[in-house]
């Protein structure tokens, strides 16, 4: 345990110091974008890893987010801070809606899965039907760089941003593995029925653990709009941020503290090293970032935590 | 026909293999290079992989033909003879990816960037390069707000949006009018993003001005798989006019359909249309695209250098789209940049971008002349589909070709 | 009214339009019945049976209903495998890492595909492509009056084999209930692989089916990836007059919707089926299971 508080204190004094120490804006933008869908992928992993509720759209949280600060600034002229704020609270909102209906509905497995795939779709199309939130057109956040604006100079503003984000959400996970919540989800993902038999209120705690879920998702989505400066319903709803959210605390290990963040780190990489090993033909390097998924998948089943399990105590079962 | 799209094949394959082998050779030995004729390295970032790989793989192509030809020449005089050396870089059709690569890009020592055909990546990388001073020509990326946030290293050498739709409308009423205004009612089909939607709100708004009735706007999905029932409304609202703005994909489709039910109009006249100005689309539905205008960015037919360097493509197997005589014309308007500059200093090359006059451009616009990074003598033209080859028919000082219009009725 | 006087040939158009869909779905909803498994890697597998068959066209000259006979057994060849040496090994088994595996199999393929083949967008030239039937209410292309009945016919075929014949019978008996079926000494592995490789076979016919009126490119795959889940949903995970049936359904709706709701918006129709399907009926129309 000391060893163990020893080695987070060390990593969280580096991570802290990294933007003195990295020079370059482009690792630093790996930086950014690796612990940004570090925190994202623990969203994900609140409702899909620990309660067990496997979604394959939370584009819909994070989409519902970045439209949401992003409305309110350009239409009221709000605070993208306050509008982070806001965004978490209609992300979660969305999530409430969704979990109700198919948790209502004892939805569970694929089907729960595919629900939200479907969900996802129709925000998409209702995002590109609406005049509020610039139909197919997209929005332009109004580039006004400023911290107090949520656009920083440059890029250690955001890293520390990021970093701020991917800590509160090892809290939430600290938080889950310690705590009672924690423990029905964890009671629910491995049978429904017996946590039930326990006392444990099925219904609300998948909901709980959905609108917990979506409200980080949503503050995610406000990142990346004030980040990058546009969306548009591709972007926001689309299925490429569901599916990479998905896959980062998959990648990482399933249901842990330390997952999203492991996976984010790896998969962020392997791209990262698929570009530089295979050259300019395109399309090469996401084969070779493709096959590397297949065969961590092939060895390391129980996510990259797997490994670390291993060496520390073998033979400890995936929770 | 099926012969030579297997040897299109085998030499994109063959293309596709020297890329690779440029890039072992930049990495194997560039010491060796460097030492001898100093190199300017300029980012080329396009979309290469993803939902809209295509454009990006021309664009890059484009480009690419440009800096072989400088290089060919003596690279930048101005600079002792150095070299243009390419920096491949892909989006991946995201804008966050081609912000990354800015910063790649950046580190990589990049005197400036061209790039990245979309607008919706082109918002990200122009603000992240404006964060380091480099000078970020933006090949196509139409929407407007590209070059109104006032970064003062952007430049757009092709016309935005607004001027596209603007021009499309004022070259229909002449159209119309030299015509004895056949045209009096309008249907409009475009796509769901940006570019189709932003044309559609501003063609509702200004059609009616000058006579025109739109009988029925539809916006379609991307990708949309059946044209059928769009196909019926046409025949069913009998428009004297079709204003399609799709992606290649749908616009195929689309064409296909209207063929298909024999669908009879006075013309078919799109903007920056996906298939109506592309020599594959005419080559494949000969048929279909028959008679289509289009107002796009279009090269002047009259200079040679547009003629070689179409020929030049055609024999690399790959189409002559606007995406590659685009990007060629942007390499071009570097280098003359660099020469005037004589720096590879960002702020000197984009004072002498921000001041260029340059005219041996293969495009129907005059000098050029940046205002606000973007160039003001750019403009779209009319071209239209006769005799199986794209004719320039407006305007008249460019013009390869009388105007086909109202088009004659089809039999069967 | 406007919208009266095209509702029947729209209603044909869907019609033809879910012939389609049903070729795609009835494939995956095949693989899903068996397997349980949400395979990403259908869209991706479609594109790279488009790809065949455009170059059996233009580079042999092979028409592409032709094509079915050496598509089909392709096609079977390569889930087959698919399925024995990568997709069972790699996944131990888990739900989440079949996941894993298939998606990385569609990135795999796709961007193979855009290395190998480049970015464009291909169609083939076929002499009939423009010929047009008169169904009375609405012209409709030969392909498309031909995509229809060989969904019909394909139906049929996997109903006999699943049915019908010993293969079948092993491949129910795997989808009820696999630790069973290995006790009493089916080899599970290989049904498995069976499964999977009749699923991905029948991508093989909807590829010749379908290439005629559409176009392919490395990204086809997503165009009906969205659409082919919504169908197995809604006509029952494993059941293939439902997926038929399903693909009718959603054909009509997208056609109908278009015309109510607009082109874009009318989209909206599918996945709002989609969902009331998963509340209210989540077996589908048609009961789940290959029972």
């Amino acid at each position: 345990m000391t060893a163990r508080t020893a080695f987070a204190v060390i990593a969280f004094a580096a991570a802290l110091i990294a933007p003195f120490v990295v020079h370059s804006d482009f690792w630093m933008g790996f930086l950014i974008t690796t612990l940004l869908y570090a925190y994202m992928g623990m969203a994900w992993n609140v409702l899909g890893g620990y309660a067990g509720q496997v979604s394959f759209g939370h584009a819909i949280f994070f989409g519902t987010g970045a439209y949401t600060s992003t409305i309110l600034h350009i239409s009221f002229g709000l605070n993208p801070w306050l509008g982070m704020v806001a965004a978490a609270v209609a992300a979660g909102l969305v999530g409430a809606l969704i979990g109700y209906l198919s948790f209502r509905y004892g939805l569970r497995g694929s089907y729960f899965a595919l629900i939200t795939l479907a969900f996802a779709e129709v925000f998409r199309i209702l995002a590109n039907s609406f005049e509020f939130t610039g139909g197919g057109v997209g929005l332009y956040v109004p580039l006004k760089i400023g911290w107090w604006n949520l656009q920083f100079p440059s890029k250690t503003g955001f890293y520390y941003l990021a970093l701020a984000l991917t800590c509160l959400s090892l809290a939430i996970g600290a938080w889950l593995e310690n705590s009672r919540f924690g423990a029905s989800l964890m009671a629910i993902r491995e049978n429904e029925s017996a946590a039930e038999a326990l006392g444990v209120n099925a219904f609300a705690c998948k909901l709980k653990a959905i609108i917990l879920s979506g409200a980080m998702m949503g503050v995610g989505g406000t990142f990346y709009a004030q980040h990058y400066l546009y969306i548009d319903p591709t972007i926001a709803y689309g299925p490429g941020v569901s599916v990479e959210v998905l896959l980062v605390p998959i990648i990482g290990g399933l249901g842990t503290m330390l997952g999203p963040l492991l996976g984010s780190a790896v998969l962020h990489g392997a791209g990262e090293l698929a570009r530089r090993l295979m050259g300019d033909v395109p399309g090469l390097d996401l084969v070779f970032y493709g096959v590397l998924l297949i065969v961590m998948v092939r060895f390391l089943p129980e996510g990259v935590i797997g490994l670390l399990r291993r060496r520390h105590k073998p033979g400890a079962a995936h929770a | 026909m099926m012969r030579r799209t297997k040897t299109n094949v085998t030499r994109r394959q063959l293309l596709a293999g020297a890329a690779a082998g440029a890039a072992i050779g930049t990495l194997g030995f560039p010491a060796v290079l460097r030492a001898q004729v100093p190199s300017v390295k300029v980012g080329i970032l396009h979309p290469v992989t993803g939902a809209i790989s295509y454009s990006g793989t021309q664009s890059r192509a484009g480009a690419l033909i440009a800096i072989e030809e400088i290089n060919a020449a003596g690279g930048i005089k101005a600079l002792g003879g150095a070299k243009i050396e390419p920096l491949l870089a892909d989006a991946q059709s995201r804008p966050d990816v081609g912000a990354a690569e800015i910063e790649k890009l950046n580190e990589a020592g990049a005197v400036a960037v061209i790039g990245p055909y979309a607008s919706a990546i082109a918002i990200a990388t122009t603000a992240a390069a404006a964060k380091h001073n480099l000078p970020h020509l933006v090949d196509v990326g139409v929407a407007d707000q590209v070059v109104t946030r006032g970064l003062t290293n952007t430049f757009r050498f092709a016309p935005g949006l607004a001027k596209t739709v603007e021009t499309a409308i004022n070259n229909l009423v002449k159209l119309n009018e030299a015509a004895g205004k056949p045209v009096k009612t309008v249907m409009i089909i475009h796509e769901e993003s940006a570019f189709g939607s932003g044309m559609a709100s501003t063609l509702n708004a200004e059609l009616p001005k000058h006579g025109f009735e739109i009988v029925e706007t539809i916006k379609h999905a991307n990708p949309t798989r059946d044209f059928s029932n769009i196909v019926l409304r046409v025949q069913a609202r009998k428009p004297d006019l079709i204003i399609p703005s799709n992606y290649y994909n749908e616009y195929v489709l689309f064409a296909r359909a209207l063929r298909q039910q024999r669908v009879q109009t006075k013309g078919i006249y799109s903007i920056l249309g996906g298939g109506a100005s592309s020599y594959k689309f005419v080559k494949e539905f000969p048929d279909a695209a028959a008679y289509v205008m289009d107002c796009n960015h279009w090269f002047d037919p009259r200079k040679a250098q547009a003629l070689a360097l179409k020929d030049k493509v055609e024999k690399q197997g790959l189409f002559f789209t606007y995406e590659v005589f685009l990007n060629y014309c942007n390499v071009y308007l570097l280098a003359d940049a660099l020469e005037r500059a004589a720096s590879t200093k960002r702020e000197d090359i984009i004072a002498a971008l921000a001041s260029s006059t340059w005219d041996k451009h293969i495009m129907p616009y005059g000098p050029t002349k940046f205002v606000n990074g973007q160039n003001e003598g750019a403009q779209p033209v009319n071209t239209q589909v006769l005799d199986n080859d794209i004719k320039v028919i407006f305007p008249l000082e460019f013009a390869s070709a009388n105007a086909v219009f109202p088009v004659p009725e089809r039999k069967g | 009214m406007l919208e009266l006087t095209i509702l029947l040939p729209a209603l044909i158009n869907g019609l033809t339009l879910g012939a389609v869909y049903a070729l795609v779905a009835l494939g995956l909803t095949l693989i899903y019945g068996v397997l349980h498994i949400i395979n990403f890697a259908h869209g991706s597998l479609l594109m790279a049976a488009l790809y065949g068959v455009f170059f059996l066209n233009t580079g042999l000259g092979i028409d592409p209903y032709a094509a079915i006979v050496v598509m089909v057994p392709a096609l079977f060849a390569a889930g087959y495998v698919l399925q024995r040496s990568v997709i069972g090994k790699a996944s131990h088994g888990k739900d989440q890492n079949v996941l894993l595996v298939t998606l990385g199999i569609a990135i795999v393929i796709e961007n193979l595909a855009l290395a190998l083949f480049s970015a464009d967008t291909r169609t083939i030239d076929t002499p009939y492509a423009f010929e047009m039937v008169d169904l009375g209410i609405a012209f409709v292309p030969l392909p498309r009056v031909i995509a229809f009945i060989a969904a019909l016919a394909v139906t049929a075929v996997l109903w006999f084999i699943i049915a019908r014949t010993d293969l079948g019978r092993a491949i129910r008996a795997v989808a009820k209930e696999r630790q069973g079926a290995r006790l009493v000494g089916i080899d599970v592995d290989h049904i498995f692989a069976m499964s999977f490789g009749i699923g991905t076979a029948c991508l093989g016919a909807a590829a010749c089916l379908l290439l005629p009126t559409f176009y392919v490119s490395p990204g086809v795959g997503h165009v009906f990836v969205l659409i082919a889940f919504t169908v197995v949903v809604l006509g029952g995970m494993g059941s293939f007059v439902g997926a038929l049936v399903g693909g009718f359904i959603i054909g009509v709706t997208e056609s109908l919707g278009g015309l109510l709701l607009g082109e874009s918006l009318g989209q909206i129709g599918i996945f709002l089926i989609f969902i009331a399907i998963l509340l209210l009926r989540p077996t589908g129309l048609f009961g789940s299971r290959l029972s």
